[in-house]
């Protein structure tokens, strides 16, 4: 039966090559445009660690002083330095955390190649496991050697190749800036998306190349990077960021069960009011909990620009949308005779429905074709902007099956209408046109 | 032309002209909003930088040793000014569209009472006010006398020049000059007025705070060292500049030259904008794509019309009618129904304005865009229906007298 109406489908279709050329196009342009942005948005609002995120959290707490005090006012989005170290060692969690973004100088000793550039993670022994980072070889440094300033470092995959090549590059020492450090550790290559654990310099950026031990950095003077928001008055003659009133530090924690995540909440309230009875807090406990998607959400990670070129694209396509009724519209009309010659012979009401819908979901597959065509041009497009993001734009397998799946539920809803109607008319008034 | 007949067919036809209809709604909708988005987006790229952008580069060193900052300076400063086309160098914290060095709140009182906002400092050695070019619309120059030694951030109290935008709004209406600020125990007098000056990382409060700029005068040191502002020929500047990158090498090979921000300003602002061009970009794209699928709904609808009515256009051609009748039948069929569409739009084009404004920083949609919006959406229906409209004048009265 449906191989009937598809070969009917097909004959109709041919006989007006360019109204079906139209109506294809008009589809597919909608259905490229809109999938190339909601791809962009779908890469750029996943979900960074599948699998881990529901048990990482990112505590806040409070210690600005009275002044420019509200209400119901979110805490500040980093930690000082005295609170991270508090917390990491109360070791309320099953793994957690601080850290802080910098840079550090690459002086490579082999074939005099000249001093580089790299992004840097000065963080804390649990960071590996809490973040489920893959080794390539090696692997992370212990909470004695944060305690003892160690000088070990983890480098990335793809800075071991260019320092040295095929050869094991654990145990070997590396000078960063004026300073000797032995590689513990190499990670395979790694960068969520979102760059979760700090956004203070962009949400999209790439994962760093070398992590350091956040104490030995201090010790050293590294290069630390991101932003610093103080609070009170400081004195601007020598900034000590580990009693400076300045949060600096990103701070994450791993709790498995809601008891942990609720033990947790209550052991920040109790933590923020310990420290203002110590003088160090002044303002009633203020602390937050988010999850690491919320998080995302909090910091409003996705680009409203990109948001906004998502919407409009999906007008875009409501315009393709009402193109193509319109056109079917007056197609399934003037075919009446047709539809009056069927019906006299016995097909019923509902067998020319099917029949019209199976010529829409012809032109609908067309267009999908066309649209993942267009897709994958305009996503090719986006990766060859500047922005951050760009290179992430990807279709992968399930948005390939979405933007069909897309493209055949649009056109066969936009033909219903025309279809009902056109198979509403009297066959005798069809008839007798004729 | 008569416009009853036209009517008249067209609510025999009602369902396909309210689709049609319903689309140049949609699009006028679409177009008035995205191209409001584009303008916008370009007029943020038009900041006035207040310096001679294309007579100036910045040069950048990291990873020195923070110790030896006036030896640094003391080397880098002597040995560039020695390079041919070189008219001059000189240290600076920061430059406008580079990566921002000095950005602190300020207060105008001694207490720290009165919040001023936060602003961004340029503090710069001897010769950067002049290479900057920046215009004193009041007050003096700066004097040898104000470039003070800087302990930390800058000077302890030093005279400063401050952007008109920045003045006007510390002290509205009144003369800046004499104004005193604060930022922690910093103290700062105006000492002139500037036209323009835009701070590296745009305005964080919002486009209206991009001039929110002072100079402060002061000695190079250690504090004030490592980012170099290079004045040359504007024809000799690329030139210049990739001369001044090589000789870092020797000059100072104890530090790395951060490549990214030693370019000259020209090439920072195009770095700085290009996300907004980018976005501009897709939306022209955009744009094009909704333009091309609305003109190709009008050519299926009209093409159909024109083969529907065949006989009826022979009937009218053997009656009398010309074929400048037919075409402008056409014609003014596809104007009236664009008409509809636009009255319609424009309040859906306001409806959509006001949903992305309660989401989005966007401003009202002006009203000038909808009588263009209106004019370019006429312009491409009467485009559009020309070729069905030439095909329907063409049919010969003869068609008339066959029967199908």
């Amino acid at each position: 039966m449906f191989g009937y109406y598809f070969d009917l489908a097909w004959r109709s279709l041919r006989c007006n090559p360019v109204l079906t050329a139209l109506m294809v196009l008009a589809i597919g342009l909608g259905i490229g445009a809109s999938m190339t942005m909601i791809t962009v948005l779908h890469v750029m609002s996943g979900d960074p660690l599948p699998g881990r995120s529901a048990q990482l959290f990112y505590p806040q707490l409070d210690p600005r002083g009275m002044e420019d005090y509200g209400q119901g006012e979110d805490p500040p989005g980093q930690m000082a330095w005295i609170d991270a170290m508090n917390l990491l060692h109360a070791r309320k969690g099953v793994h957690q955390a601080a850290m802080s973004g910098g840079q550090v100088t690459v002086r490579p000793v082999q074939g005099g190649k000249r001093a580089f550039y790299s992004d840097a993670r000065f963080t804390t022994a649990d960071f590996f496991a809490m973040f489920d980072v893959p080794f390539a070889q090696g692997g992370g440094w212990s909470a004695e050697d944060d305690d003892k300033q160690a000088r070990v470092i983890v480098i990335a995959k793809t800075l071991a190749d260019k320092l040295y090549g095929e050869r094991q590059a654990v145990g070997k020492i590396l000078r960063l800036g004026q300073n000797d450090f032995r590689i513990v550790g190499v990670i395979k290559p790694w960068s969520p998306i979102p760059h979760f654990y700090d956004l203070t310099s962009g949400g999209y950026q790439d994962g760093e190349q070398v992590f350091m031990p956040l104490s030995t950095a201090l010790a050293l003077h590294q290069g630390i990077g991101g932003s610093l928001e103080c609070w009170g008055y400081m004195s601007f003659d020598h900034l000590d960021r580990k009693t400076a009133p300045c949060s600096w530090l990103q701070f994450w924690v791993q709790l498995d069960t809601p008891a942990q995540q609720q033990a947790y909440r209550e052991f920040l309230v109790s933590y923020s009011q310990q420290q203002k009875m110590l003088g160090r807090f002044v303002r009633p406990p203020n602390t937050r909990l988010h999850n690491l998607m919320g998080w995302l959400d909090y910091n409003k990670v996705v680009p409203g620009s990109v948001q906004l070129q998502t919407l409009l694209a999906l007008g875009f396509l409501l315009v393709c949308l009402v193109n193509t009724v319109a056109l079917l519209l007056v197609k399934f009309l003037r075919r009446g005779g047709e539809m009056g010659v069927r019906r006299a012979m016995g097909a019923s009401m509902r067998s020319i429905f099917a029949q019209l819908l199976a010529e829409a979901t012809l032109v609908g597959l067309c267009g999908g074709v066309v649209g993942v065509l267009l897709a994958l041009f305009g996503l090719w497009v986006v990766r060859q902007q500047p922005a951050q993001y760009a290179g992430l734009a990807h279709l992968d397998a399930p948005m390939l099956y979405a933007t069909f799946a897309l493209a055949l539920c649009t056109t066969v809803l936009a033909a219903m209408f025309p279809a009902w109607r056109a198979c509403r008319l009297p066959p005798a008034r069809a008839l007798k046109i004729q | 032309m008569q416009i009853q007949p036209i009517l008249a067919a067209l609510r025999k036809h009602r369902l396909a002209t309210i689709l049609i209809t319903l689309e140049i709604a949609l699009a006028c909708a679409v177009l008035c909003n995205a191209c409001f988005l584009i303008v916008n987006r370009v007029q943020q790229t038009q900041v006035v930088s207040g310096v001679d952008e294309n007579a100036l580069a910045a040069l950048k060193l990291t990873g020195y040793d923070p110790t030896r900052g006036v030896d640094l300076n003391a080397r880098v400063l002597d040995g560039l000014a020695k390079l041919p086309g070189v008219q001059s160098i000189s240290a600076i914290n920061q430059v406008p569209f580079g990566d921002h060095a000095g950005t602190a709140g300020i207060t105008t009182d001694p207490d720290g009472k009165h919040f001023g906002g936060v602003v961004d400092f340029f503090v710069g050695g001897p010769g950067s006010f002049k290479a900057l070019g920046v215009q004193v619309v009041a007050g003096r120059v700066p004097q040898p006398g104000d470039y003070q030694p800087v302990d930390f951030f800058v000077p302890d109290d030093s005279a400063v020049w401050v952007t008109r935008a920045l003045a006007e709004h510390l002290w509205p209406g009144a003369d800046p000059l004499g104004k005193e600020f604060w930022t922690g125990k910093f103290h700062f007098r105006v000492a002139g007025v500037l036209a323009h000056l835009a701070r590296p990382y745009g305005g964080e409060g919002g486009p209206s705070t991009i001039e929110w700029s002072v100079y402060v005068p002061a000695q190079p040191g250690a504090q004030l060292a490592a980012v170099y502002l290079l004045r040359a020929d504007p024809a000799q500047l690329p030139r210049v500049l990739r001369d001044a990158r090589g000789a870092m090498a020797t000059i100072a090979p104890d530090a790395v030259l951060d490549s990214k921000a030693s370019q000259t300003i020209g090439t920072l602002r195009e770095n700085y904008f290009r996300q907004d061009r980018v976005m501009a970009g897709i939306l022209v794209g955009v744009i094009t794509a909704l333009l091309l699928v609305t003109a190709l709904g009008i050519v299926g609808l009209a093409s159909f019309w024109v083969q529907q009515r065949r006989r009826q256009i022979g009937i009218r051609r053997a009656l009398g009618a010309t074929r400048g009748d037919i075409l402008r039948y056409f014609q003014t069929e596809n104007f009236l129904i664009v008409t509809f569409g636009i009255v319609l739009g424009m309040l859906l084009a306001f409806a959509l304005n006001l949903a992305l404004m309660t989401h989005y920083e966007l401003p009202r949609l002006p009203l000038y865009y909808l009588p263009i919006g209106a004019l370019l959406l006429w312009a491409l229906g009467q485009l559009a229906v020309l070729g069905p409209a030439l095909r329907a004048a063409a049919v010969p009265p003869v068609v008339a007298t066959r029967s199908v």
